[in-house]
C-alpha cells in the first residue's frame, strides 16, 4: 500500500511536471518561432479564406487545385457562414471572406470602424431550383404560385394544378444566404409564411422533400439529384428549367452570384488566387463542382 | 526525501488549483453569455423580448420574441419525459429488481450503448423512420412535429433515467425489502410501497438529469420537428412542428452578423437556456436532500 501511494503521488507530480514542461516549451517556442516564421517567409505564402458554407465546396476546390500548381503556397479555407465569414474579415483574421449575400450595411458599417474598406468580387453563380416530390404531378409554377405558396395564401396542392393536398412548406433558415436570395427574388415585400418549416441544411430539405408527398422546397442546383423533382418556374416569360444552359445564358430566373470579399485591393496572393478563380481554368472548376461560371 | 507535510500540501494545493479552474470556466461562460445577451436591451425592451409572440430576427420590422421558443423547448422536454420516465423507471425496476443477474448483465450494456449514438444518428433515424410514419399515422402535412422530437429526445434521455434510477433502486438498503416481504407484502407490493418510495430521491434527481439532457440537446431536435417559429398550441400542437432555444441558436448563429441585435438576441437566448438548465440542477439537488432526509 505503501509502495501505491508513493507512485500516485510520483505520478501526480509528474504529470504536474510534465504539464509545466508543455508550458516552458510553448512559450519559448513561441518566442523565437514568432519573428522567424513573419520575417523571411512573409505573408506572401499563406492566406486564409473563411465564410458562407454555400460557397465553402467551390473555395476548397478551387485552393486545392491552386496549391496542387503552387505547392510552395498554402490557401487554407474554412466554412462557418457569411456572417462569420465577413466579421472575421473585418477583424483581420483572414484575407479572403467568401459570401452567398451581399455584405449588409451594418457590417460595411463595423468594416468602417476597423479601417477596412471591404471589395466585393463576383466569382461564379448559384443557380436556386424548387424541388416537389417526384410523385406529385406538379411540375410547373409561375412566381406568383410560389410566392402565394410560400407566403400563405396558398395551402393546397389543387390551387396550383396538383392533387388536393396540403402544402408543407420547406424553408432554410433565415440566416442562410439561400433563404434572404429566395425572400428577395420570390418574396419581394411579403414575409415568409409563419408555419414554413426551418430546415437547417441543403440535405435536410431534399431529404424531407424526397420522403414526403406534401413538400416543397428550394436548393442549390448543385444538389439536385433524382430523388426530388425540379420544377420550371415561369417569371414572366414562360416557364424555364433550372438546366446549366438556361442558368449560364441567364435564362432561368433564379441564380445569384456567389462573392468573395477583400480588404481593398487584394495584393500578392490573394490577387494570385482571385486571378486564378477568374481565370478559364478556375472557372472551368466551378463548373464541375455544381455552380456556374461568371459571363 | 521530501517532507510528507510538504508533499500532501502540494497535491492537495494542485487538485484546488484543477477544481477552482472548473468554477472558473463557468464563470467566464456565464459571464460572457450574460454580456452579448444583456446588450441586446439597450435596443429591445426587455419585457418585449420575454413576452414577444414573434420570432422574425431577419426581417425589416425585426422582433425578437422569447415565447415561441421557450413554449417549443418545453412542449418538446415534457413530451420527452412522459415519454421516457415509466419506461426508464419500469427498465430500472426491472433490470435491479426482477431480472435474473444474467438477464440484467445482458441488458445493462445495450443501454449504455444507447447513450453512446451520436445525436446525429438519432437525428437521421427520426427523420427518415419516425418522420414518415408520424405523417401516415396521423395523416398530417408533414411529420416534422413536435411528437417526434419528443420521442426522439425520450429515447435519448433513457440511458441517464435508466442507469441513475438503477443505481438508486440497487441502493436501497436490503433490510427494508426483507422487513416489508417479511410482512406478508408480496414483492410487486414491495416494490412500489418500499422500494421506489426509498429510492425516489435517485429516481427524480435521474428525472431531472434526463430532462436537462432533453432541453439542451440540439442536433436531434432541430432535425426533426421542423423548426417553425410559432407559438405551439395545446394539445394539437403536439403535432405541429416547433422550434425550440436550441435549434434556433444552432440554425442562426452561423451566417449572424456579428454584434447587430439579432446576434445579442440569440446571446439571450442562450442566457435563458443556461438559467433554465442551472434551475432544474438546483431543483434535482434540492428533491433529493428533502427525500434522503425523510428516508433515513
Amino acid at each position: 500500500m505503501a509502495h501505491l501511494k508513493t507512485y500516485a503521488v510520483l505520478t501526480v507530480l509528474l504529470m504536474g511536471l510534465v504539464f509545466l514542461g508543455i508550458g516552458c516549451t510553448g512559450t519559448d517556442s513561441g518566442e523565437e518561432a514568432g519573428p522567424a516564421e513573419e520575417a523571411p517567409a512573409g505573408e506572401e505564402q499563406g492566406i486564409s479564406i473563411k465564410g458562407s458554407d454555400t460557397v465553402l465546396p467551390l473555395a476548397q476546390y478551387e485552393a486545392e487545385q491552386f496549391m496542387i500548381e503552387n505547392p510552395e503556397k498554402s490557401v487554407t479555407v474554412t466554412g462557418g457562414g457569411s456572417g462569420v465569414g465577413i466579421a472575421a474579415m473585418i477583424d483581420g483574421e483572414v484575407d479572403i471572406a467568401t459570401a452567398s449575400r451581399e455584405m449588409k450595411d451594418s457590417e460595411f458599417e463595423n468594416a468602417g470602424v476597423n479601417g477596412i474598406t471591404p471589395l466585393e468580387h463576383v466569382v461564379a453563380f448559384d443557380g436556386i431550383s424548387v424541388v416537389v416530390n417526384p410523385e406529385n404531378p406538379v411540375s410547373e409554377l409561375t412566381f406568383d404560385q410560389m410566392r402565394g405558396i410560400y407566403n400563405g395564401s396558398i395551402s393546397n396542392w389543387n390551387e396550383v394544378g396538383g392533387e388536393d393536398r396540403e402544402i408543407a412548406v420547406m424553408s432554410r433558415d433565415s440566416s442562410s444566404g439561400t433563404y434572404e436570395y429566395f425572400k428577395e427574388a420570390v418574396l419581394l415585400e411579403d414575409e415568409y409564411r409563419p408555419d414554413a418549416l426551418t430546415q437547417p441544411t441543403t440535405g435536410a430539405i431534399v431529404s424531407e422533400v424526397s420522403l414526403n408527398p406534401n413538400a416543397i422546397g428550394y436548393i442549390g442546383v448543385a444538389y439536385l439529384d433524382d430523388s426530388v423533382k425540379a420544377v420550371s418556374v415561369d417569371a414572366g416569360d414562360g416557364f424555364t428549367y433550372p438546366s446549366p444552359e438556361n442558368i449560364i445564358s441567364g435564362d432561368y430566373p433564379l441564380s445569384r452570384p456567389l462573392f468573395f470579399y477583400t480588404d481593398g485591393e487584394p495584393e500578392g496572393l490573394t490577387k494570385e488566387f482571385i486571378d486564378f478563380v477568374m481565370s478559364a481554368e478556375g472557372q472551368n472548376l466551378i463548373l464541375e463542382i455544381g455552380y456556374f461560371p461568371v459571363q | 526525501m521530501f517532507n510528507r507535510n510538504y508533499k500532501e500540501k502540494t497535491i492537495e494545493s494542485m487538485l484546488f488549483v484543477v477544481s477552482a479552474l472548473t468554477v472558473f470556466i463557468l464563470f467566464l461562460i456565464c459571464l460572457f453569455l450574460f454580456r452579448d445577451g444583456l446588450t441586446l436591451f439597450e435596443d429591445v425592451p426587455f419585457l418585449s423580448f420575454v413576452t414577444g409572440k414573434f420570432w422574425y430576427p431577419t426581417s425589416v420590422n425585426a422582433q425578437f420574441g422569447l415565447l415561441p421558443l421557450f413554449l417549443g423547448s418545453l412542449v418538446v422536454t415534457a413530451g420527452a419525459i412522459l415519454f421516457s420516465v415509466p419506461l426508464g423507471v419500469a427498465s430500472a425496476i426491472f433490470i435491479s429488481e426482477l431480472a435474473n443477474p444474467k438477464v440484467a448483465d445482458f441488458l445493462k450494456p445495450f443501454v449504455e450503448i444507447l447513450a453512446g449514438v451520436p445525436s446525429v444518428v438519432y437525428g437521421f433515424f427520426g427523420l427518415v423512420v419516425l418522420v414518415p410514419f408520424i405523417r401516415e399515422t396521423f395523416n398530417l402535412a408533414t411529420g416534422q412535429t413536435a411528437l417526434a422530437g419528443s420521442i426522439m429526445l425520450g429515447i435519448m434521455a433513457l440511458p441517464t433515467i435508466i442507469s441513475i434510477s438503477e443505481d438508486a433502486i440497487s441502493s436501497v438498503p436490503g433490510s427494508l425489502k426483507q422487513g416489508s416481504l417479511a410482512l406478508g407484502a408480496t414483492r410487486w407490493q414491495t416494490i412500489y410501497k418500499v422500494t421506489v418510495p426509498a429510492a425516489l430521491s435517485g429516481i427524480s434527481a435521474a428525472v431531472m438529469l434526463g430532462m436537462g439532457r432533453a432541453i439542451g440537446e440540439t442536433m436531434t431536435v432541430m432535425m426533426v420537428t421542423g423548426n417553425t417559429a410559432v407559438i405551439p398550441s395545446f394539445p394539437g400542437g403536439v403535432l405541429d412542428p416547433v422550434r425550440t432555444m436550441t435549434a434556433t441558436i444552432a440554425l442562426e448563429m452561423g451566417e449572424v452578423p456579428q454584434g447587430s441585435d439579432h446576434f445579442h438576441a440569440l446571446f439571450a437566448v442562450g442566457s435563458v437556456l443556461f438559467i433554465v438548465t442551472f434551475l432544474i440542477n438546483l431543483l434535482a439537488d434540492a428533491i433529493k436532500k428533502k427525500y434522503r432526509f425523510k428516508v433515513d
